[in-house]
């Protein structure tokens, strides 16, 4: 087995009994980068001379506090700001973008002393699911180089299906993090909104943005999720609740488990591998002695309208501020201010984030505001209350994560809407701000599928403790994507 | 409703976008069509349900009125595109 | 006749009035005045990538406390709104303001015009945040950004249109002015920004419902700017009202050299704000409780102070409107009190030498010395016949130069009054003695001689003698 496959815990103990350094594991690191970057691209920017100097002085600091995160190496998705390492959000206008300061997140693992391997590639802002919107370069799955690694959080689900990081910080939006784990076979955890600051977090949609792990098993996750989940006095919608001890939840005991299953996710739409991957897994959970009924979550149908009404017209607002005068990159020889403005941002966007600014902007404009941006608001009541309903009776609930396997790059190129409806099981989930993990539950066509468990505001803890159930019970995760 | 090219210039300009004319086009088409989808709310009765801007009931966030450190001049100007004596210089604006 | 005699003027007046919080409304950055450009900012305030805002709590309040002394209702629930807007000193491209639930509304403020009271309606009272300061290259080429100043607390004031005069406009400013200080919630000067002001002003013939089409006014930098600008207004519109034309709605820019107003058409586009919550903040939740608790910091304000005084110390309404137009004043007063009983006379040397000594050297209240407990000891000196009222002028002149204690100035000046009766005598004797012809034109019905001794006998005793003494003393001795 290679050191890659070992547990974080596991890795944790080597270094503890010194069979390991920390310099080892980084420049271990930037070897598997080195052979497979080329094919996967991953990664937008790499922090080698800081990262080995790092790892030297763990090295040779032998007296530190060791958590089980001190010396991993770790990726951040692009849109976490670094202090001193170049954030791009995998735009143009920012590819000269200098953090001065580092975000809520970032800090924390900078405390838990893991070691910060690079930034990775995403979908340009966030906006999209396959990373083919990043400015910069294609990232590719690595079970299938020909397909996307979905996205936004491409870069860090395919950088931890490829062994170049240990974990990876991802952002989740509307998907963004469950949707890449499922398409690249690792494990993806989007926390309840307001578990984890946002504080550092490039804003693409406020009220649905969460920062959350990708990682290769599901006792990583819990561990990586400790590291970052708490209350923040800069973020005035991060949550102060306390926060369990996860590692301690994953008891593997499901009994009596009550899992309730949306018709809707597992209706037209959905490839009969996949849906067949998640009926596989229902009877796996009972055989575990937890028990499902199909339950209705009705007003999916309605999700994917409200969710790019209200992202995009937070997005409109959010992504004002890059305007050229503070930072980012200026057009040149503006004629005026206006042109400053016009041409900065024409030339620094791609044509996805202009399209969701342009729809945004109108969905709030005057006029417009209550038949596009108030209904949204509305409705997105109507589909939190599903939720709330729902968990009334069910201690979680189950599905895809995606309704098909990772499609070839290029295939959807140029429909925005057929994209859009991608994301049918993770938007729902993301608008009543409720947490859900993505887990590998097996393959379809030779490609990853992801099975969604979803859970109970800030109940972080059952849904690790089923997804942990479910994995150890199975062998799924321990599948790699052969490179 | 229908948007035109025209509503596409008047979004485009306030958003501070330049686009081409490929560009209006190809918006047009495509907020039509994700504008006509949105249409499916419009199935839904929402008289009398509260707009959700927040999925938590969270009120009442604030910090005590403390001066903090504020950044060193050299960050600020970190990345400024152009900057003159300590500011930030953009062209002329009109008075 | 007056071209506006046919017209009546309608003002609705907007004022912001930045809020002396000690950090600013988002940040812990410093609200001071007056550092280096771009020292007083941080990630959050430059509007960097990923930054976010946390509501200051003594802003809340300090607006809380504004509304309630405006006689607003404050809002139990309301929360914040972007205003989305590109401009280069707005760093998000967008302002967090308060759209459709601000803080306060529904409030009125009294002013007196004319000896007149008149009632003018707040509409409403929000909170928003401050820009950063914009500087002009000279020739054009280019403009500066410092944001120091982004993110001071700011309510905005919007008042009923019930102003109708340019003079009304300037007691509204006024009156709101002491009622922010007296509140302690602003430093609130027009010079320095911390008070600024925007009007819309409109005419309409009288007797007429409709309101006529009406033009903003920007950049009036002090109360006198803005009495100027809007009786430029008036007569500018009045005079394309009488030419048959027609009054363009737009927004105009008050010259103040020129003493003009100018069109800013063309100069700023049609504006859509596209205004919505604000996803990066949560509600605000003002219950009862909260709101005892700020309303119990609020001080007797200038209309309760002023008719206290004219019940409490029988002073003239006008006295008491002079003492109450600013706290400090007021304040002095009340602390000479303590120390005199005469509030008449107190008001008197506050309102003619205190004043006019402060307005001859340009100074304020602080920088004068003299305290209140000075002029109430003083004017027991007075009382007591220690020193006479043309020395206390004398005296009251170094209190204000020195800060010293009255009776301190009066022993090492040596200015106690002589009320010796033997004293005097010998030096009205040795006047008379010395003004044979004086004394003459008196007896010969010339009482105008009188003063003349009265003078001299003066000169004598370094005006320290008892005028009432000296007085019946002379003339006993000439009668007899």
């Amino acid at each position: 087995m290679s050191l890659f496959d070992l547990r974080l815990s596991e890795v944790h103990n080597r270094l503890h009994h010194k069979d390991l350094s920390v310099s080892e594991l980084v420049d271990a690191s930037f070897k598997r980068i080195g052979e497979t970057d080329e094919r996967i691209g991953s990664f937008l920017t790499l922090n080698e001379e800081a990262a080995r100097l790092e790892a030297r002085k763990l090295d040779d600091n032998a007296s530190a506090e060791r958590g089980i995160l001190y010396g991993l190496p770790v990726g951040v998705k692009d849109n976490m700001v670094t202090e001193g390492l170049r954030t791009t959000c995998a735009s143009q206008f920012l590819s000269n973008y200098n953090p001065i300061y580092d975000g809520t997140a970032v800090s924390k693992l900078r405390e838990a002393q893991s070691v910060i391997i690079g930034k990775l590639n995403m979908d340009e802002f966030a906006m999209g699911g396959s990373n083919e919107n990043s400015a910069f370069k294609v990232t590719r799955n690595p079970w299938d180089l020909s397909r996307v690694p979905g996205g936004s959080s491409g870069g860090s689900a395919a950088a931890v299906a490829a062994g170049q990081v240990y974990y990876a910080l991802g952002s989740d939006t509307g998907g963004s993090i469950r949707q890449p784990a499922a398409y690249c076979g690792v494990v993806g955890l989007k926390p309840t909104y307001g578990l984890v600051s946002r504080y550092g977090l490039v804003a693409f949609a406020s009220s649905l943005d969460q920062i959350g792990p990708i990682t290769k098993n599901v006792e990583d996750a819990a561990v990586v999720l400790q590291a970052i989940a708490g209350h923040d006095q800069r973020d005035s919608t991060s949550a102060n609740v306390e926060i369990p001890d996860y590692l301690s939840q994953l008891t593997g005991d499901v009994k009596g488990l009550r899992i309730g299953v949306p018709k809707e996710y597992l209706g037209e739409g959905i490839d009969p591998q996949v849906k067949q991957r998640v009926m596989e897994a229902l009877k796996q959970f009972e055989s575990l002695g937890a028990v499902w009924e199909e339950i209705s979550l009705p007003h999916t149908d309605y999700a994917i309208a409200t969710y790019y009404l209200l992202a995009s017209s937070e997005a409109s607002s959010n992504l004002a501020r890059f305007d050229g005068v503070r930072y980012g990159v200026r057009a040149e020889n503006p004629d005026n201010l206006i042109d400053l403005y016009r041409r900065s941002r024409s030339e620094g966007f791609g044509p996805e984030v202009k399209r969701r600014i342009m729809l945004g902007t109108y969905a709030l404009s005057s006029g417009y505001y209550d038949a596009y941006y108030k209904k949204a608001q509305q409705v997105r009541t109507l589909i939190k209350q599903d939720f709330d309903q729902a968990f009334e009776k069910y201690d979680i609930i189950v599905g895809p994560t995606a309704p098909t396997v990772a499609f070839p790059i290029g295939a959807q190129v140029g429909d925005p809407l057929t994209m859009y409806l991608n994301d049918i099981c993770t938007i729902p989930v993301s608008l009543a701000g409720v947490p859900a993990i993505s887990v590998p539950c097996g393959l379809a066509d030779g490609m990853p599928v992801g099975l969604q468990i979803i859970g109970k505001p800030f109940d972080e803890a059952t849904v690790l403790r089923a997804a942990h159930a479910y994995e150890e019970s199975t062998d799924h995760h321990k599948l790699r994507a052969a490179l | 409703m229908s948007i035109t090219v025209k509503d596409v210039e008047h979004v485009a300009n306030l958003a501070r976008l330049e686009l081409t004319e490929a560009e209006k086009e190809q918006f047009t088409g495509q907020l039509n069509a994700i504008l006509k989808y949105a249409e499916k709310l419009n199935e839904l009765n929402t008289d009398g349900i509260e707009p959700t801007s927040h999925v938590r009931p969270m009120y009442n966030v604030m910090r005590e009125d403390k001066v903090a450190e504020s950044l060193p001049i050299e960050k600020v100007l970190l990345n400024a595109p152009d900057e003159e004596d300590g500011q930030f210089k953009v062209p002329a604006v009109l008075e | 006749m007056s071209i506006l005699a046919p017209y009546e003027t309608v003002v609705g007046l907007e004022v912001h009035v930045e809020l002396h919080t000690k950090s600013k409304i988002f940040c812990g950055c410093s609200t001071s005045f007056g550092a280096p450009p771009n020292t007083h900012t941080c990630p959050v305030c430059l509007g960097h990538p990923g930054v976010l805002p946390v509501l200051n709590r003594q802003a809340v309040e300090y607006a809380m406390k504004a509304a309630m002394a405006l006689n607003c209702e404050i809002a139990e629930w309301c929360k914040f709104d972007r205003k989305n807007y590109f401009y280069p000193d707005s760093p998000k491209a967008y302002q967090i303001s308060q759209y459709d639930q601000p803080i306060g509304a529904g409030g009125w403020i009294d002013i007196e015009v004319n000896g007149k009271t008149k009632r003018i309606g707040i509409t409403r009272l929000h909170l928003e945040e401050d820009a950063g300061k914009l500087t002009h290259i000279d020739g054009g080429l280019g403009s500066l950004v410092d944001f120091n100043r982004v993110g001071t607390p700011l309510v905005e004031i919007v008042s009923e249109p019930d102003i109708r005069s340019p003079e009304e406009a300037k007691a509204y400013l006024e009156k709101l002015r002491a009622i922010m200080l007296y509140c302690d919630v602003s430093d609130v000067k027009m010079e320095e920004g911390s008070m600024r002001c925007d009007a819309n002003i409109s005419l309409r013939p009288h007797g007429q419902e409709k309101f006529g089409t009406r033009a903003e006014l920007k950049n009036m930098n002090s109360f006198r700017g803005v009495q100027r600008g809007l009786e430029y207004e008036q007569i500018r519109q009045a005079e394309i009202l009488e030419s048959g034309g027609e009054v363009v709605q737009e927004t105009r820019r008050w010259d103040e050299s020129q003493g003009k107003t100018f069109s800013m058409r063309g100069k700023e586009e049609a504006h859509d704000y596209r205004y919505f919550p604000d996803p990066d903040l949560v509600r605000l939740h003002i219950d009862q409780e909260w709101q005892s608790r700020v309303r119990a910091s609020i001080p007797e304000l200038p209309d309760a102070r002023q008719a206290r005084y004219t019940e409490q110390y029988g002073l003239p309404s006008y006295d008491a409107g002079v003492l109450t137009a600013s706290m400090k004043l007021a304040d002095f007063f009340e602390e000479s009190l303590k120390y005199t009983s005469d509030a008449k006379a107190s008001a008197n040397w506050i309102m003619g030498d205190l004043l006019g000594y402060l307005n001859s050297n340009g100074l304020e209240l602080d920088q004068a010395k003299v305290t209140g407990q000075g002029l109430g000891e003083m004017i027991g000196l007075i009382e007591k016949g220690t020193i006479s009222s043309k020395i206390a002028k004398t005296v009251f002149k170094t209190m204000i130069e020195t800060g010293k204690a009255p009776q301190t100035i009066v022993e090492e000046q040596g200015l106690v009054q002589i009320s010796d009766e033997g004293a005097i005598l010998a030096i009205v004797d040795k006047v008379i003695a010395a003004n044979p012809q004086s004394v003459e034109d008196f007896r010969g019905g010339k009482d105008k001689a009188i003063g003349f001794l009265v003078g001299q006998i003066m000169k004598e005793t370094k005006g320290k003698a008892n005028p009432g003494l000296v007085n019946k003393m002379l003339m006993d001795r000439l009668k007899s």
